[in-house]
């Protein structure tokens, strides 16, 4: 006997008796880590599902306002796990807007190549997670591989190959030497290649297509009303791109070498195709500014009081040490204007912004994060209901939920 | 015959024959929870290769597994959870604690971070890092391996002699104590729940 | 500009309902929580703020100069012109509540849950209104000022499984 549909289930009634429930995690492969679904299942169908989540809830948000300006982006590094330099710099960049500082060029395209990267390496995990998923193990080692390429750079750049905690308020914690621009340069020569092994792999792939076209279709008006952002959203036909929007860093001047790439199928695959796209806009990215690469200081002059000043200036002039103790000394470091800014950058999930109040000193009265990933997974009931339980891993893929962004 | 033979010498070989069987062969079960877990994803994949130490077999049915490897911080919400899948584990089984964090509580020393998880459950290698390096990572397994060597017997007598608990003493020292409720489970009437039974 | 949206909404509602203010490149009204309602409801129909971008919640016990305990932060966003505008709002202790605003955004079921988690802020009209990221039983708001970091010892109130017994 066909199933009905799923509309004219009727879940207290007469149905009850053939409608079960499947608990899903918190341990679970598909789950990538943490958080935990309760499906109410009509044979293998998915009448309901309802998210749990808070497995990882580690108090972040507590943390900023513990911990100064400087202190938190070790926290902020482990939110996005994936992709952790892009936290850093939404981080600094409210910062930096809190303060009114003007950060160096050099710094600018140095960020936003690190930017870039991240946001490879997320998608990279991202598309790479969906295949093993969807049960091909081969796109995941490809993606590793890459991603592998890119932990050496941020290893060469900053000494730590996961949590770099590279930037610091108005600049960096050190500048970048010759060989980062040769390890940037080799990336973007061979990345296309892989992207291009990536794709040939999954692009025809019959199973992975079946498995994901026409899953958790979300429309444009649903996405919008549902505050979706990044590839999530713009797989819907929402062109909006904050590198384009309200362009930060050094995005600006290379405007015109990337495109937002944009769907209208709304559905996982349509996700994956936007990802796979966005790869190849960022190395674009990243050839530009790397060719552009300016040269001059990372940091803003010691004068604006903000920077820490390098180790030699600490160890032999008067001034660097006055500076350094101003910085360090708990009763110090920042002044800060009274008042609140919210600022938000493009990382690879969505938009990652920060609304920071500020009392003046140097720790945040709170630090209020927006996590694309907890707005992506408050879709994923609308998404699943009405599709069969074995759809329930592509749609977590295809929405990239990272559980300590989730939790925070 | 062999009743003939003095016990003693039975039970070693079989014992060592049991050890190299099983250090060879270690199936970890990832509970990857956060930002270690994706360095042990990187362990696992392709320039890493755990899977050149036996040990790549990576299962997440805690019923086909050896070592748990807890890779991650964890929560409040999820240590129940844990207990729970390292009560599932068949014997004879092993613990690796990952990390900074799920061995003493790392960066986050927050009112839902659980501070070490030897607190709950027995951990037999600890990692440093933050994440740990790959190399740590697969060090780690084979500080395990040289353990099972070591200490190992067939009927796994070494682990019915770990009857008291494991992890740092003085829980409660760290809090000032006007900070205290002692209000588990139910946060608000409960009693403690330790040195109750743990029902599986 | 914020100047602009503020006299839009006092037309409509009355003077004084929305405060302007800017800083940087944010633009902030300040409307009391009576209107607040009707104000997010005319700004997302007649203004185009189609998309709740965040909700945040703040607790100034303590802050310099603060007259209110909780403030509460739409950030909306106009996908169309990308214009982004901040709605404040301030609710106050013993029974700090808001209206939800469920029904204008889908977006805000969880943050409304996360704030409420959080800070305890109680939203009328809210679905589903329970703790969403801490375990049912807790009974405190975490990022509220008097709730200490590291808790009341909560976090280590479970039982202990020795070796021999597992
Ligand atoms: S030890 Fe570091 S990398 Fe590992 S889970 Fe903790 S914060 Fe993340």
């Amino acid at each position: 006997m066909p199933l009905e549909a799923v509309a004219s289930v009727d879940e207290t009634g007469t149905d009850k008796e053939f409608l079960y429930t499947l608990n899903f995690g918190p341990q679970h492969p598909a789950t990538h880590t943490t958080l935990r679904l309760i499906l109410t299942l009509d044979g293998e169908t998915i009448v309901k599902a309802q998210p749990d989540i808070g497995f990882l809830h580690s108090g972040f948000e507590k943390l900023g306002e513990d911990l100064d300006f400087n202190q938190y982006v070790t926290i902020v590094d482990r939110m996005n796990y994936v992709s952790p330099v892009a936290n850093e710099i939404a981080w600094h960049h409210t910062i930096e807007k809190l303060m009114g500082l003007d950060i160096t060029p050099r710094c600018k395209y140095i960020r936003t190549i690190l930017a870039e990267l991240a946001r490879i390496g997320d998608h990279l995990l991202c598309v790479g997670a969906v295949a093993l998923d969807l049960g091909g193990l081969t796109a995941f080692l490809y993606a590793f591989n890459e991603r592998e390429r890119i932990y050496d750079i941020l290893e060469n750049a900053s000494g730590q190959r996961f949590h770099p905690s590279y930037t610091r308020v108005g600049g960096l914690i050190n500048d970048v030497n010759d060989l980062f621009v040769s390890q940037v340069r080799a990336f973007v020569k061979s990345f296309p290649k892989a992207h291009g092994d990536v794709c040939r792999l999954l692009n025809k792939n019959k199973i992975f297509i079946d498995r994901t076209q026409g899953v958790g279709t979300l429309t444009r008006e649903e996405a919008i009303n549902r505050s979706c952002t990044g590839p999530v959203a713009r797989a819907s036909g929402v062109a909006r791109d904050l590198r384009k929007d309200e362009p930060y860093l050094a995005y600006p001047e290379l405007q015109s070498s990337f495109k937002i790439v944009c769907s209208n199928g709304g559905d996982c695959l349509a996700r994956y195709l936007v990802r796979m796209g966005e790869m190849l806009e960022s190395v674009n990215i990243i050839a530009a500014a790397i060719e552009n690469l300016p040269s001059g200081p990372v940091n803003i002059g010691t004068d604006s009081k903000v920077v820490i000043p390098d180790k030699s200036a600490t160890y032999r002039s008067i001034e660097g040490l006055i500076q350094h103790f101003e910085l360090f000394m708990w009763n110090r470091r920042f002044e800060t204007p009274v008042n609140e800014v919210y600022g938000a950058n493009e990382t690879a999930n969505g938009e990652l912004g920060f609304y920071v109040v500020s009392d003046g000193s140097a720790k945040a009265w709170r630090a209020r994060t927006r996590p694309p990933s907890f707005i992506h997974f408050a879709l994923f009931p609308h998404l699943i209901e009405g599709h069969q339980i074995s759809d329930v891993p592509a749609v977590l893929g295809s929405l990239n939920i990272i559980a300590a962004e989730l939790d925070r | 015959m062999a009743l003939k033979l003095d016990d003693n010498i039975f039970v070693s070989k079989l014992d060592f024959l049991a050890n190299w069987v099983r250090k060879n062969s270690l199936w970890p079960m990832p509970f990857a929870t956060a930002c270690c877990g994706i360095e042990l994803m990187a362990s696992a994949s392709s320039r890493y290769d755990l899977a050149r130490f036996g040990s790549e077999a990576m299962r997440f049915t805690p019923r086909q597994c050896d070592v748990m490897i807890v890779a991650g911080r964890v929560a409040m919400k999820m240590v129940p959870v844990m207990q729970r899948i390292w009560l599932q584990m068949p014997e004879p089984k092993w613990c690796i604690s990952m990390g900074a964090c799920a061995s003493t509580g790392g960066v986050f020393d927050t009112y839902s971070v659980v501070q070490g998880i030897d607190r709950f459950i027995p951990v037999d290698v600890y990692v440093p890092g933050c994440p740990p390096r790959p190399e740590q990572v697969i060090r780690a397994v084979l500080d395990l391996q040289e353990k099972i060597m070591k200490g190992g017997t067939i009927d796994g007598r070494e682990f019915a002699k770990r009857t008291a608990y494991e992890g740092p003493g003085d829980r409660l020292g760290e809090l000032d104590p006007s900070e205290v409720v002692i209000a588990p489970g139910n946060f608000a009437t409960g009693k403690r729940l330790r040195g109750l039974p743990l029902v599986n | 500009m914020s100047i602009e949206h503020a006299t839009a909404i006092d037309a409509k509602f009355g003077a004084g309902s929305a405060l302007p203010m800017e800083f940087r490149d944010n633009k902030r009204l300040t409307v009391p929580v009576e209107k607040i309602y009707g104000v997010l409801a005319f700004l997302q129909l007649q203004r185009g703020f189609d998309m709740l971008c965040d909700l945040a919640g703040i607790d100034y016990l303590g802050y310099a100069d603060a007259t209110d305990r909780y403030g509460i932060v739409y950030s909306l966003t106009n996908t169309t012109t990308g214009e982004r505008l901040f709605v404040k709002t301030f609710v106050n202790d013993p029974d700090p509540e808001v209206p939800s605003v469920v029904d204008l955004w889908e977006g805000a079921n969880w943050m409304e849950r996360e704030l409420y988690d959080m800070f305890g802020v109680k939203f009328q009209g809210h679905p589903d209104l329970r703790r969403i990221l801490l375990p049912d039983e807790f009974t405190s708001h975490p990022l509220r000022k008097d709730y200490p970091m590291r808790g009341y010892g909560e976090r280590h109130n479970f039982p202990t499984v020795t070796r021999a017994e597992s």
